[in-house]
Protein backbone atom coordinates (compact mmCIF):
# COMPACT_ATOMS: atom_id res chain seq x y z
CA UNK A 1 0.00 0.00 0.00
CA UNK A 2 1.18 2.84 -1.13
CA UNK A 3 1.62 5.83 1.34
CA UNK A 4 -0.93 8.96 0.63
CA UNK A 5 2.16 11.40 -0.17
CA UNK A 6 3.25 9.16 -2.53
CA UNK A 7 0.30 8.84 -4.22
CA UNK A 8 -0.39 12.35 -3.84
CA UNK A 9 2.91 13.08 -5.92
CA UNK A 10 2.75 10.50 -8.69
CA UNK A 11 -0.64 11.72 -9.46
CA UNK A 12 0.27 14.78 -9.89
CA UNK A 13 3.28 13.90 -11.86
CA UNK A 14 0.61 11.88 -13.96
CA UNK A 15 -0.76 14.96 -14.97
CA UNK A 16 2.30 17.67 -15.42
CA UNK A 17 3.72 15.17 -18.14
CA UNK A 18 0.21 14.73 -19.85
CA UNK A 19 0.18 18.61 -19.94
CA UNK A 20 3.76 18.59 -21.35
CA UNK A 21 3.08 16.08 -24.26
CA UNK A 22 0.07 18.02 -25.10
CA UNK A 23 2.17 20.52 -25.73
CA UNK A 24 5.00 18.61 -27.15
CA UNK A 25 2.86 17.57 -30.11
CA UNK A 26 2.41 21.02 -30.70
CA UNK A 27 5.90 21.92 -31.12
CA UNK A 28 6.56 18.67 -33.23
CA UNK A 29 3.43 19.13 -35.45
CA UNK A 30 4.70 23.09 -35.77
CA UNK A 31 8.88 22.04 -35.95
CA UNK A 32 8.58 19.47 -38.09
CA UNK A 33 6.31 21.46 -41.06
CA UNK A 34 8.93 24.21 -40.32
CA UNK A 35 11.89 22.29 -40.64
CA UNK A 36 10.92 20.27 -43.71
CA UNK A 37 9.22 23.38 -45.59
CA UNK A 38 11.45 26.02 -44.61
CA UNK A 39 14.17 25.54 -47.63
CA UNK A 40 11.26 26.14 -50.10
CA UNK A 41 10.60 29.67 -48.49
CA UNK A 42 11.98 31.71 -51.14
CA UNK A 43 10.34 34.76 -53.44
CA UNK A 44 10.09 32.22 -56.40
CA UNK A 45 7.91 29.86 -54.46
CA UNK A 46 5.85 32.73 -53.75
CA UNK A 47 5.59 33.99 -57.22
CA UNK A 48 5.91 30.93 -59.66
CA UNK A 49 2.56 29.39 -60.97
CA UNK A 50 2.36 25.83 -60.12
CA UNK A 51 3.45 23.28 -62.78
CA UNK A 52 3.02 19.81 -63.39
CA UNK A 53 -0.03 19.81 -61.33
CA UNK A 54 1.75 21.84 -58.96
CA UNK A 55 4.61 18.72 -58.52
CA UNK A 56 7.25 21.81 -59.48
CA UNK A 57 7.05 25.76 -59.40
CA UNK A 58 5.52 28.06 -57.03
CA UNK A 59 1.86 28.57 -55.19
CA UNK A 60 1.35 32.02 -56.95
CA UNK A 61 -2.38 31.19 -58.31
CA UNK A 62 -2.74 29.00 -54.88
CA UNK A 63 -2.42 32.48 -53.22
CA UNK A 64 -3.99 34.72 -55.39
CA UNK A 65 -6.70 32.38 -55.15
CA UNK A 66 -6.74 32.15 -51.44
CA UNK A 67 -6.95 36.10 -50.50
CA UNK A 68 -9.99 36.46 -53.11
CA UNK A 69 -11.79 33.33 -51.82
CA UNK A 70 -10.88 34.67 -48.21
CA UNK A 71 -11.41 38.34 -48.42
CA UNK A 72 -15.05 37.74 -51.03
CA UNK A 73 -16.15 35.39 -47.83
CA UNK A 74 -15.19 37.62 -44.98
CA UNK A 75 -17.24 40.75 -46.95
CA UNK A 76 -20.19 38.52 -47.04
CA UNK A 77 -20.34 36.82 -44.01
CA UNK A 78 -18.66 39.77 -41.07
CA UNK A 79 -21.62 42.03 -41.73
CA UNK A 80 -24.08 39.42 -42.11
CA UNK A 81 -22.52 38.03 -38.84
CA UNK A 82 -21.79 41.40 -37.19
CA UNK A 83 -25.79 42.02 -37.91
CA UNK A 84 -27.40 39.41 -36.52
CA UNK A 85 -25.09 39.51 -32.71
CA UNK A 86 -26.31 43.33 -32.86
CA UNK A 87 -30.04 41.96 -33.34
CA UNK A 88 -29.79 39.72 -30.68
CA UNK A 89 -27.95 41.56 -27.68
CA UNK A 90 -29.39 44.90 -28.66
CA UNK A 91 -32.73 44.65 -30.93
CA UNK A 92 -34.49 41.86 -29.01
CA UNK A 93 -35.43 40.18 -26.01
CA UNK A 94 -35.52 36.63 -24.91
CA UNK A 95 -38.69 34.73 -26.38
CA UNK A 96 -39.16 31.71 -28.62
CA UNK A 97 -37.84 33.35 -31.88
CA UNK A 98 -34.66 34.13 -30.30
CA UNK A 99 -34.27 30.53 -28.60
CA UNK A 100 -34.94 29.20 -32.17
CA UNK A 101 -32.24 31.90 -33.70
CA UNK A 102 -29.56 30.97 -31.30
CA UNK A 103 -30.56 26.58 -32.06
CA UNK A 104 -30.08 27.38 -35.69
CA UNK A 105 -26.66 29.08 -35.25
CA UNK A 106 -25.52 26.56 -32.36
CA UNK A 107 -26.84 23.60 -35.14
CA UNK A 108 -25.16 25.39 -38.29
CA UNK A 109 -22.03 25.14 -36.22
CA UNK A 110 -22.18 22.04 -35.30
CA UNK A 111 -22.77 20.16 -38.94
CA UNK A 112 -19.99 18.58 -40.65
CA UNK A 113 -17.93 20.83 -43.14
CA UNK A 114 -18.21 17.86 -45.89
CA UNK A 115 -22.11 18.13 -45.13
CA UNK A 116 -22.14 21.58 -46.04
CA UNK A 117 -19.81 21.27 -49.19
CA UNK A 118 -22.77 18.77 -50.61
CA UNK A 119 -24.85 21.45 -50.25
CA UNK A 120 -22.66 24.50 -51.23
CA UNK A 121 -22.56 21.50 -54.25
CA UNK A 122 -25.90 21.38 -55.30
CA UNK A 123 -27.29 24.55 -54.86
CA UNK A 124 -24.70 27.31 -55.47
CA UNK A 125 -22.89 25.22 -58.03
CA UNK A 126 -25.73 23.11 -59.64
CA UNK A 127 -28.77 24.58 -58.51
CA UNK A 128 -27.80 28.41 -58.67
CA UNK A 129 -24.86 27.63 -61.79
CA UNK A 130 -26.10 30.75 -63.99
CA UNK A 131 -25.43 33.61 -61.02
CA UNK A 132 -22.78 31.67 -59.75
CA UNK A 133 -20.81 30.08 -62.81
CA UNK A 134 -20.89 27.04 -61.67
CA UNK A 135 -17.55 25.98 -59.90
CA UNK A 136 -16.05 29.53 -59.27
CA UNK A 137 -14.66 31.57 -55.72
CA UNK A 138 -18.29 32.95 -55.69
CA UNK A 139 -20.05 29.77 -54.91
CA UNK A 140 -17.17 28.66 -52.50
CA UNK A 141 -17.71 31.48 -50.87
CA UNK A 142 -20.87 31.37 -50.14
CA UNK A 143 -20.25 27.21 -49.19
CA UNK A 144 -17.63 28.97 -46.49
CA UNK A 145 -20.02 31.72 -45.43
CA UNK A 146 -22.84 29.08 -44.58
CA UNK A 147 -20.06 27.59 -42.46
CA UNK A 148 -18.32 30.23 -40.32
CA UNK A 149 -21.56 32.40 -39.76
CA UNK A 150 -21.71 31.05 -36.58
CA UNK A 151 -18.34 31.60 -35.39
CA UNK A 152 -19.12 35.18 -36.01
CA UNK A 153 -21.97 35.39 -34.35
CA UNK A 154 -20.93 33.98 -31.24
CA UNK A 155 -17.93 35.67 -31.45
CA UNK A 156 -19.38 39.45 -31.49
CA UNK A 157 -22.28 38.72 -29.37
CA UNK A 158 -20.11 37.84 -26.55
CA UNK A 159 -18.15 41.15 -27.35
CA UNK A 160 -20.89 43.35 -27.95
CA UNK A 161 -22.12 41.78 -24.41
CA UNK A 162 -19.14 42.72 -22.41
CA UNK A 163 -19.37 46.35 -23.14
CA UNK A 164 -20.74 47.86 -19.68
CA UNK A 165 -24.19 48.64 -19.39
CA UNK A 166 -23.25 52.61 -18.02
CA UNK A 167 -22.40 53.12 -21.68
CA UNK A 168 -25.48 52.42 -23.01
CA UNK A 169 -27.04 54.65 -20.31
CA UNK A 170 -24.77 57.30 -20.88
CA UNK A 171 -25.64 57.63 -24.48
CA UNK A 172 -29.00 57.39 -24.34
CA UNK A 173 -29.08 59.76 -21.25
CA UNK A 174 -27.39 62.65 -23.76
CA UNK A 175 -30.15 62.25 -26.38
CA UNK A 176 -28.76 59.92 -28.39
CA UNK A 177 -31.50 57.29 -30.37
CA UNK A 178 -31.15 54.00 -30.00
CA UNK A 179 -29.55 53.70 -33.15
CA UNK A 180 -27.10 55.93 -33.09
CA UNK A 181 -25.56 54.22 -29.46
CA UNK A 182 -25.44 50.75 -31.02
CA UNK A 183 -23.30 52.72 -34.24
CA UNK A 184 -21.28 55.35 -32.51
CA UNK A 185 -20.83 53.64 -28.55
CA UNK A 186 -21.56 50.12 -28.28
CA UNK A 187 -19.51 49.22 -32.01
CA UNK A 188 -16.92 50.70 -31.52
CA UNK A 189 -16.14 49.29 -27.72
CA UNK A 190 -16.54 46.06 -29.04
CA UNK A 191 -14.13 46.55 -32.14
CA UNK A 192 -11.36 44.76 -30.82
CA UNK A 193 -13.99 41.64 -29.61
CA UNK A 194 -15.69 41.87 -33.08
CA UNK A 195 -12.45 41.57 -34.96
CA UNK A 196 -10.85 39.05 -33.04
CA UNK A 197 -14.21 36.88 -34.02
CA UNK A 198 -13.87 37.62 -37.45
CA UNK A 199 -9.55 37.04 -37.64
CA UNK A 200 -11.04 33.65 -35.94
CA UNK A 201 -13.15 33.13 -38.82
CA UNK A 202 -9.99 33.96 -41.39
CA UNK A 203 -8.22 31.31 -39.60
CA UNK A 204 -10.85 29.11 -40.15
CA UNK A 205 -11.32 29.82 -43.75
CA UNK A 206 -7.80 29.22 -44.82
CA UNK A 207 -7.39 26.35 -43.52
CA UNK A 208 -10.82 24.71 -44.74
CA UNK A 209 -10.75 22.40 -47.17
CA UNK A 210 -12.97 20.06 -47.77
CA UNK A 211 -16.26 21.64 -49.02
CA UNK A 212 -14.03 23.73 -51.60
CA UNK A 213 -13.22 20.28 -52.91
CA UNK A 214 -17.04 20.10 -53.91
CA UNK A 215 -17.68 23.96 -55.18
CA UNK A 216 -14.09 25.71 -55.79
CA UNK A 217 -13.16 23.92 -58.76
CA UNK A 218 -9.39 23.52 -57.99
CA UNK A 219 -8.23 25.17 -61.23
CA UNK A 220 -4.33 26.05 -61.05
CA UNK A 221 -4.98 29.17 -63.38
CA UNK A 222 -4.93 32.22 -61.84
CA UNK A 223 -8.61 33.59 -61.83
CA UNK A 224 -9.93 36.35 -62.98
CA UNK A 225 -13.09 37.52 -61.65
CA UNK A 226 -15.18 35.88 -58.42
CA UNK A 227 -17.14 33.86 -61.48
CA UNK A 228 -13.89 31.58 -62.06
CA UNK A 229 -12.89 28.24 -60.20
CA UNK A 230 -9.84 28.58 -57.85
CA UNK A 231 -7.91 26.96 -55.68
CA UNK A 232 -6.72 27.34 -52.08
CA UNK A 233 -3.55 27.00 -50.59
CA UNK A 234 -5.12 24.15 -48.24
CA UNK A 235 -6.83 22.37 -51.27
CA UNK A 236 -3.73 22.81 -52.84
CA UNK A 237 -1.68 21.42 -50.37
CA UNK A 238 -3.86 18.63 -50.35
CA UNK A 239 -3.83 17.78 -53.95
CA UNK A 240 -0.24 18.27 -53.87
CA UNK A 241 0.54 15.65 -51.44
CA UNK A 242 -2.24 12.78 -52.82
CA UNK A 243 -1.70 13.47 -55.94
CA UNK A 244 1.77 13.76 -56.91
CA UNK A 245 3.31 12.69 -54.01
CA UNK A 246 5.51 15.93 -54.24
CA UNK A 247 6.13 16.32 -50.69
CA UNK A 248 8.72 19.27 -50.30
CA UNK A 249 6.06 21.74 -52.40
CA UNK A 250 3.62 20.21 -49.90
CA UNK A 251 5.60 21.18 -47.07
CA UNK A 252 6.44 24.24 -48.22
CA UNK A 253 2.82 25.24 -48.55
CA UNK A 254 2.07 23.92 -44.92
CA UNK A 255 5.12 26.23 -43.63
CA UNK A 256 3.29 29.02 -45.85
CA UNK A 257 -0.09 28.08 -43.88
CA UNK A 258 1.15 27.66 -40.62
CA UNK A 259 3.05 31.38 -40.73
CA UNK A 260 -0.27 32.92 -41.47
CA UNK A 261 -2.52 31.00 -38.87
CA UNK A 262 0.89 32.12 -36.19
CA UNK A 263 0.15 35.62 -37.14
CA UNK A 264 -3.44 35.63 -37.09
CA UNK A 265 -3.04 34.30 -33.73
CA UNK A 266 -0.98 36.66 -32.86
CA UNK A 267 -2.69 39.69 -33.89
CA UNK A 268 -5.97 37.98 -32.15
CA UNK A 269 -4.09 38.31 -28.84
CA UNK A 270 -3.18 41.84 -29.55
CA UNK A 271 -6.56 43.17 -30.16
CA UNK A 272 -8.35 40.92 -27.16
CA UNK A 273 -5.30 42.60 -24.82
CA UNK A 274 -6.80 46.11 -26.52
CA UNK A 275 -10.30 45.34 -25.40
CA UNK A 276 -9.52 43.97 -21.70
CA UNK A 277 -7.78 47.65 -21.27
CA UNK A 278 -10.63 49.50 -22.94
CA UNK A 279 -13.31 48.40 -21.08
CA UNK A 280 -11.35 47.28 -18.02
CA UNK A 281 -11.64 43.46 -18.21
CA UNK A 282 -13.89 41.18 -16.85
CA UNK B 1 -39.12 62.06 -29.28
CA UNK B 2 -39.99 61.13 -32.52
CA UNK B 3 -38.78 57.75 -34.08
CA UNK B 4 -36.22 58.75 -37.17
CA UNK B 5 -36.68 56.61 -39.78
CA UNK B 6 -33.33 54.46 -39.14
CA UNK B 7 -34.62 53.79 -36.20
CA UNK B 8 -37.13 51.50 -37.86
CA UNK B 9 -35.28 50.58 -41.15
CA UNK B 10 -32.07 49.08 -39.01
CA UNK B 11 -33.51 46.65 -36.47
CA UNK B 12 -35.42 44.99 -40.02
CA UNK B 13 -32.29 44.91 -41.53
CA UNK B 14 -30.53 43.44 -38.08
CA UNK B 15 -33.21 41.00 -37.87
CA UNK B 16 -33.02 39.74 -41.22
CA UNK B 17 -28.97 39.13 -40.66
CA UNK B 18 -30.32 37.26 -37.82
CA UNK B 19 -32.39 35.16 -39.76
CA UNK B 20 -29.80 33.81 -41.87
CA UNK B 21 -28.82 30.70 -39.89
CA UNK B 22 -32.04 29.87 -40.12
CA UNK B 23 -32.58 30.16 -43.44
CA UNK B 24 -28.83 28.31 -44.11
CA UNK B 25 -29.65 25.34 -41.97
CA UNK B 26 -32.98 25.12 -43.72
CA UNK B 27 -31.68 24.91 -46.78
CA UNK B 28 -28.65 22.48 -45.83
CA UNK B 29 -31.53 19.88 -44.74
CA UNK B 30 -33.53 20.37 -47.96
CA UNK B 31 -31.03 20.40 -50.56
CA UNK B 32 -28.80 17.47 -48.82
CA UNK B 33 -32.07 15.48 -48.48
CA UNK B 34 -33.97 16.17 -51.64
CA UNK B 35 -30.62 14.43 -53.37
CA UNK B 36 -30.38 11.80 -51.14
CA UNK B 37 -33.62 10.88 -50.80
CA UNK B 38 -34.10 8.83 -54.45
CA UNK B 39 -31.40 6.87 -53.33
CA UNK B 40 -32.59 5.99 -49.87
CA UNK B 41 -35.98 5.28 -50.97
CA UNK B 42 -34.62 2.77 -53.92
CA UNK B 43 -32.51 0.61 -51.85
CA UNK B 44 -34.09 0.89 -48.25
CA UNK B 45 -32.32 3.34 -45.78
CA UNK B 46 -31.62 0.18 -43.39
CA UNK B 47 -30.14 -1.73 -46.94
CA UNK B 48 -28.37 1.24 -47.30
CA UNK B 49 -26.56 1.76 -44.20
CA UNK B 50 -25.79 -2.14 -43.81
CA UNK B 51 -25.03 -3.03 -46.98
CA UNK B 52 -21.40 -4.80 -46.87
CA UNK B 53 -20.15 -3.61 -50.29
CA UNK B 54 -19.70 -0.45 -52.03
CA UNK B 55 -18.85 -0.54 -55.63
CA UNK B 56 -20.34 2.74 -57.10
CA UNK B 57 -19.60 0.94 -60.78
CA UNK B 58 -21.33 -1.62 -60.58
CA UNK B 59 -24.16 -0.11 -59.13
CA UNK B 60 -24.11 -1.54 -55.49
CA UNK B 61 -24.68 1.01 -52.66
CA UNK B 62 -23.91 0.03 -49.11
CA UNK B 63 -22.25 2.35 -46.46
CA UNK B 64 -21.76 -0.45 -43.69
CA UNK B 65 -17.56 -0.32 -44.08
CA UNK B 66 -17.83 3.03 -43.67
CA UNK B 67 -19.73 3.43 -41.03
CA UNK B 68 -17.58 0.92 -39.23
CA UNK B 69 -14.50 2.43 -39.95
CA UNK B 70 -16.01 6.06 -38.63
CA UNK B 71 -17.22 4.32 -35.22
CA UNK B 72 -14.02 2.70 -34.98
CA UNK B 73 -11.80 5.66 -35.88
CA UNK B 74 -13.77 7.93 -33.93
CA UNK B 75 -14.26 5.27 -31.28
CA UNK B 76 -10.19 4.57 -30.67
CA UNK B 77 -9.46 8.48 -31.57
CA UNK B 78 -11.58 9.38 -28.32
CA UNK B 79 -9.81 6.74 -26.46
CA UNK B 80 -6.14 7.72 -26.99
CA UNK B 81 -7.61 11.63 -26.68
CA UNK B 82 -9.78 11.71 -23.58
CA UNK B 83 -7.39 10.91 -20.89
CA UNK B 84 -4.75 13.32 -22.27
CA UNK B 85 -6.60 15.79 -22.41
CA UNK B 86 -8.78 15.72 -19.22
CA UNK B 87 -5.63 15.36 -17.69
CA UNK B 88 -4.50 18.08 -19.45
CA UNK B 89 -8.11 20.30 -18.23
CA UNK B 90 -6.72 19.29 -14.55
CA UNK B 91 -3.77 20.60 -15.17
CA UNK B 92 -5.01 24.08 -16.33
CA UNK B 93 -7.68 24.02 -13.47
CA UNK B 94 -5.91 22.82 -10.87
CA UNK B 95 -2.21 22.07 -10.51
CA UNK B 96 -0.54 24.76 -13.55
CA UNK B 97 0.89 27.95 -12.00
CA UNK B 98 -0.81 31.00 -13.58
CA UNK B 99 2.10 31.97 -16.52
CA UNK B 100 2.33 27.89 -16.99
CA UNK B 101 -1.27 27.78 -17.57
CA UNK B 102 -1.64 31.02 -19.80
CA UNK B 103 1.42 29.29 -22.00
CA UNK B 104 -0.40 26.01 -22.19
CA UNK B 105 -3.49 27.41 -22.97
CA UNK B 106 -2.05 29.22 -25.64
CA UNK B 107 -0.72 26.21 -27.38
CA UNK B 108 -3.82 24.44 -27.10
CA UNK B 109 -5.10 27.43 -29.47
CA UNK B 110 -3.04 26.80 -31.60
CA UNK B 111 -3.87 23.34 -31.95
CA UNK B 112 -7.19 24.50 -32.60
CA UNK B 113 -6.13 26.96 -34.97
CA UNK B 114 -3.69 24.25 -37.51
CA UNK B 115 -5.28 23.66 -40.47
CA UNK B 116 -6.87 19.92 -40.99
CA UNK B 117 -4.37 19.21 -44.28
CA UNK B 118 -1.58 20.56 -42.00
CA UNK B 119 -2.04 17.87 -39.45
CA UNK B 120 -2.75 15.43 -42.52
CA UNK B 121 0.62 16.45 -44.24
CA UNK B 122 2.24 15.92 -40.36
CA UNK B 123 0.41 12.64 -40.47
CA UNK B 124 1.27 11.39 -43.58
CA UNK B 125 5.09 11.75 -43.23
CA UNK B 126 5.13 11.23 -39.39
CA UNK B 127 2.66 9.06 -38.17
CA UNK B 128 2.37 6.67 -40.88
CA UNK B 129 6.02 5.53 -41.42
CA UNK B 130 5.89 5.01 -37.60
CA UNK B 131 2.81 3.12 -37.73
CA UNK B 132 4.29 1.29 -40.68
CA UNK B 133 7.70 0.56 -38.97
CA UNK B 134 5.40 -1.20 -35.62
CA UNK B 135 2.67 -3.06 -38.21
CA UNK B 136 5.80 -4.58 -40.02
CA UNK B 137 8.36 -5.08 -37.62
CA UNK B 138 6.53 -6.10 -34.39
CA UNK B 139 3.36 -7.95 -35.85
CA UNK B 140 4.87 -8.53 -39.19
CA UNK B 141 4.06 -12.57 -38.91
CA UNK B 142 -0.10 -11.54 -38.29
CA UNK B 143 -0.54 -9.08 -40.83
CA UNK B 144 -1.57 -9.14 -44.33
CA UNK B 145 0.33 -7.09 -47.21
CA UNK B 146 -2.09 -3.86 -46.79
CA UNK B 147 -1.94 -4.05 -43.21
CA UNK B 148 1.30 -3.10 -43.38
CA UNK B 149 1.40 0.31 -45.38
CA UNK B 150 0.87 2.39 -42.22
CA UNK B 151 -2.04 4.33 -43.39
CA UNK B 152 -5.07 3.24 -42.02
CA UNK B 153 -7.40 3.26 -38.44
CA UNK B 154 -4.20 3.39 -36.08
CA UNK B 155 -3.07 5.99 -38.04
CA UNK B 156 -5.97 8.12 -38.43
CA UNK B 157 -6.70 7.79 -34.85
CA UNK B 158 -3.62 8.99 -33.75
CA UNK B 159 -4.01 11.99 -35.88
CA UNK B 160 -7.78 12.62 -34.86
CA UNK B 161 -6.60 12.70 -31.48
CA UNK B 162 -4.70 15.35 -31.67
CA UNK B 163 -7.59 17.20 -33.46
CA UNK B 164 -9.84 16.66 -30.69
CA UNK B 165 -7.80 17.92 -27.97
CA UNK B 166 -8.64 21.62 -27.84
CA UNK B 167 -12.35 21.05 -27.73
CA UNK B 168 -11.92 18.00 -24.78
CA UNK B 169 -9.58 20.01 -22.94
CA UNK B 170 -11.38 23.58 -23.00
CA UNK B 171 -14.85 22.48 -22.32
CA UNK B 172 -13.26 20.20 -19.27
CA UNK B 173 -10.97 22.97 -17.94
CA UNK B 174 -14.44 25.10 -17.80
CA UNK B 175 -16.85 22.76 -16.34
CA UNK B 176 -13.79 22.22 -13.67
CA UNK B 177 -13.48 26.01 -13.15
CA UNK B 178 -17.71 25.93 -12.84
CA UNK B 179 -17.47 23.84 -9.89
CA UNK B 180 -18.43 26.14 -6.73
CA UNK B 181 -15.42 27.00 -4.53
CA UNK B 182 -16.78 25.89 -1.73
CA UNK B 183 -17.14 22.24 -2.86
CA UNK B 184 -13.24 22.44 -3.04
CA UNK B 185 -13.02 24.41 0.28
CA UNK B 186 -15.30 21.80 2.34
CA UNK B 187 -12.93 19.32 1.31
CA UNK B 188 -10.04 20.69 2.30
CA UNK B 189 -11.06 21.94 5.13
CA UNK B 190 -12.19 18.24 6.10
CA UNK B 191 -8.50 17.34 5.50
CA UNK B 192 -8.83 15.47 2.31
CA UNK B 193 -5.59 15.96 -0.04
CA UNK B 194 -5.58 18.01 -3.10
CA UNK B 195 -5.43 15.15 -5.56
CA UNK B 196 -8.00 13.37 -3.57
CA UNK B 197 -10.33 16.25 -3.60
CA UNK B 198 -9.58 16.28 -7.74
CA UNK B 199 -10.80 13.11 -8.42
CA UNK B 200 -13.60 12.51 -5.32
CA UNK B 201 -15.43 16.05 -5.63
CA UNK B 202 -13.82 18.01 -8.86
CA UNK B 203 -14.36 15.03 -11.53
CA UNK B 204 -17.93 14.30 -10.16
CA UNK B 205 -19.13 17.67 -9.61
CA UNK B 206 -18.07 18.40 -13.37
CA UNK B 207 -18.80 15.15 -14.79
CA UNK B 208 -21.92 16.92 -17.13
CA UNK B 209 -19.72 19.10 -18.76
CA UNK B 210 -16.76 16.70 -19.71
CA UNK B 211 -19.30 14.34 -20.77
CA UNK B 212 -20.51 17.14 -23.51
CA UNK B 213 -16.88 17.97 -24.03
CA UNK B 214 -16.58 14.65 -24.90
CA UNK B 215 -19.16 14.17 -27.47
CA UNK B 216 -18.45 17.87 -28.71
CA UNK B 217 -14.92 16.06 -29.75
CA UNK B 218 -16.48 12.71 -30.75
CA UNK B 219 -18.56 15.38 -33.14
CA UNK B 220 -15.70 16.64 -34.70
CA UNK B 221 -14.12 13.37 -34.72
CA UNK B 222 -16.93 12.10 -36.81
CA UNK B 223 -17.24 15.40 -39.33
CA UNK B 224 -13.77 15.47 -39.88
CA UNK B 225 -12.59 14.85 -43.58
CA UNK B 226 -9.07 16.11 -44.77
CA UNK B 227 -6.81 14.70 -42.58
CA UNK B 228 -8.73 11.25 -42.58
CA UNK B 229 -8.65 11.13 -45.99
CA UNK B 230 -4.45 11.95 -46.14
CA UNK B 231 -3.72 8.72 -43.70
CA UNK B 232 -6.75 6.55 -43.61
CA UNK B 233 -5.99 4.47 -46.79
CA UNK B 234 -9.69 4.38 -47.67
CA UNK B 235 -10.39 1.39 -49.01
CA UNK B 236 -14.15 0.67 -48.68
CA UNK B 237 -13.78 -2.61 -47.10
CA UNK B 238 -14.45 -3.72 -43.34
CA UNK B 239 -12.04 -3.60 -41.12
CA UNK B 240 -9.93 -6.47 -39.99
CA UNK B 241 -7.32 -5.24 -37.29
CA UNK B 242 -6.37 -1.61 -36.53
CA UNK B 243 -3.77 -1.70 -39.17
CA UNK B 244 -6.34 -2.26 -41.71
CA UNK B 245 -7.08 0.42 -44.49
CA UNK B 246 -10.49 2.31 -43.43
CA UNK B 247 -12.55 4.78 -45.11
CA UNK B 248 -15.23 7.16 -42.88
CA UNK B 249 -18.44 8.23 -44.22
CA UNK B 250 -17.08 11.73 -44.15
CA UNK B 251 -14.13 11.09 -46.23
CA UNK B 252 -16.23 8.71 -48.59
CA UNK B 253 -18.11 11.81 -49.65
CA UNK B 254 -14.76 13.84 -50.06
CA UNK B 255 -13.30 11.40 -52.06
CA UNK B 256 -16.03 10.53 -54.49
CA UNK B 257 -17.79 13.66 -55.27
CA UNK B 258 -15.51 15.37 -57.24
CA UNK B 259 -15.96 12.88 -60.25
CA UNK B 260 -19.32 11.26 -59.15
CA UNK B 261 -22.66 12.06 -61.32
CA UNK B 262 -26.04 10.43 -61.36
CA UNK B 263 -27.05 7.11 -59.01
CA UNK B 264 -23.29 7.52 -57.79
CA UNK B 265 -24.22 10.96 -56.66
CA UNK B 266 -27.15 10.58 -54.76
CA UNK B 267 -25.72 7.54 -52.91
CA UNK B 268 -22.48 10.17 -51.44
CA UNK B 269 -25.74 12.80 -50.92
CA UNK B 270 -27.36 9.83 -48.78
CA UNK B 271 -23.98 9.50 -47.01
CA UNK B 272 -24.34 12.83 -46.18
CA UNK B 273 -27.48 12.31 -44.50
CA UNK B 274 -26.65 9.50 -42.62
CA UNK B 275 -24.03 12.01 -41.28
CA UNK B 276 -26.33 15.01 -40.63
CA UNK B 277 -28.28 12.79 -38.52
CA UNK B 278 -25.63 11.42 -36.31
CA UNK B 279 -24.34 14.68 -36.00
CA UNK B 280 -27.70 16.23 -34.96
CA UNK B 281 -28.29 13.48 -32.65
CA UNK B 282 -24.49 13.57 -30.62
CA UNK B 283 -25.49 17.45 -30.83
CA UNK B 284 -28.96 17.04 -29.09
CA UNK B 285 -27.08 14.71 -26.77
CA UNK B 286 -24.91 17.06 -25.54
CA UNK B 287 -26.96 19.70 -25.13
CA UNK B 288 -28.92 17.45 -22.70
CA UNK B 289 -25.97 17.12 -20.40
CA UNK B 290 -25.59 20.81 -20.37
CA UNK B 291 -28.84 22.43 -20.78
CA UNK B 292 -27.05 25.48 -22.13
CA UNK B 293 -25.09 25.78 -26.10
CA UNK B 294 -24.25 22.79 -27.31
CA UNK B 295 -21.56 23.95 -29.71
CA UNK B 296 -18.81 26.22 -28.87
CA UNK B 297 -16.66 28.05 -31.14
CA UNK B 298 -13.28 25.87 -31.45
Amino acid sequence: MMSMQVKERLAKAVIWSAALITVCILVLIIGSIMVQGIAKLNLSFFLENPRRMGSEGGIFSPLIGTIYFTCLTMLLAAPVGIGAAVYLTEFTREGPLVRVIRFTTDALAGIPSIVIGLFGFAFFVVFLKPLTGGWSILSGSLTAFCMILPTIVRTSEEAIKAVPEAYREGSLALGASKWQTVLWVVLPSAMPGILTGVLLGVGRVIGETAPLLLTLGGSLLIPHSIFQPARTLSMHLYLVAMETGEFSVAFGTAAVLVIVILLLNLLSHTLMRRLMARIGGR
Amino acid sequence: MALQPQDKVFPLLLLLCALTSILVVILVGVFVFLQGYPMLAKTGFFAFLLGRSWQPGEGVYGILPMVVGTVVVTLLSLLIGVPLGIATAIFLAELAPDRVAAWTRRSIELLAGIPSVVYGLFGMVTIVPMVRYIASNWFGAWLSPEMKTGYGILAASLVLAIMILPTIVNISEDALRAVPREYKEGSFALGVPHWQTIVHVLLPAARSGIIAGVVLGMGRAIGETMAILMVAGNAPALPRSIFSPVRTMSGNIGLEMGYASGSHAQALFATGIVLFLVIMLLNGFALLFTGRRAVRTP
